[in-house]
């Protein structure tokens, strides 16, 4: 497992009904690519975060497939439109099979 | 430096793949969009990605992709070793078909998008991107 993967994540803290928010989100982590070599010429093992999906209230809103070539600590801004208060489910998985989530609750007014 | 005919063949291989990668990059790319729409026909239009002409540093290229009506969008990076990049699948609750994230690129290279839209159609950009110092790294 990747050492120290903090999940970091920006919602607002309320919006109108039905409006549209952007939402970013940074993980620390190192998504070795598997191209890469140690000092020996020995390839160092893939290990990614493979998915990233965000839900609200169960129904879901982006769903993201990640390879290699997704940067270090993977960055991500997109948009959701929340109908009513709620809170955001932050699933991020891991190729070694964890599984890093947070939670965000958003007031409607 | 004397060769003798077993060398040259070697040689003359070698020379040859060496020529034939470029080409062969493409072709992995080509494969990962016809998995992606299924050999559908690609249309222009309607798909916005936003990348920079000249990336410094290949490890951190901000890209985004904007395509409304779009139910998934495919990243490529034609020049990598492996080209897939990513796939954004949007789900009900998306305000807006929009995505941005930061990429890595070997070298310079164009960078292509493909999304699906909802009537089942697909359409393409693509964006050059010159890279000063590649993102691969070993």
């Amino acid at each position: 497992m990747a050492d120290n993967v903090t999940p970091r994540v920006r919602v607002p803290r309320d919006a109108t009904a039905g409006e549209v928010i952007t939402i970013k989100t940074l993980i620390s982590h190192p998504m070795e690519s598997g191209q890469r070599k140690d000092g020996d010429g020995n390839p160092i093992p893939r290990s990614i975060i493979n998915r990233f999906t965000c839900d609200f209230n169960g129904q879901n809103v982006i769903d993201v497939t990640l390879e290699p070539a997704i940067s270090t600590n993977p960055y991500f801004e997109f948009q959701a439109t929340v109908p009513e208060s709620g809170a955001f489910t932050f699933t991020w998985y891991d190729d070694d099979g964890s599984v890093y989530e947070d939670t965000k609750e958003i007031a409607v007014s | 430096m004397n060769l003798n005919r077993r060398e040259m063949i070697l040689l003359a291989t070698g020379a040859s793949v060496a020529a034939m990668l470029p080409f062969r990059a493409s072709a992995a790319a080509d494969e990962a969009i016809n998995a992606f729409t299924g050999g559908a026909e690609v249309g222009e239009g309607g798909l916005t990605l936003t990348a920079p002409e000249i990336a410094e540093n290949g490890n951190t290229v901000p890209i985004e992709v904007d395509a409304p009506g779009a139910t998934a969008i495919l990243v490529l990076a034609a020049g990598n070793p492996t080209p897939a990049v990513a796939t954004f699948n949007f789900g009900p609750l998306a305000g807006a078909q929009m995505a941005s994230t930061r990429i890595r690129l070997a070298g310079t290279q164009d960078v292509i998008a493909i999304a699906k839209m909802s009537d089942g159609s697909f359409v393409r950009a693509s964006k050059e991107v010159k890279v000063t110092i590649g993102g691969c790294g070993g």
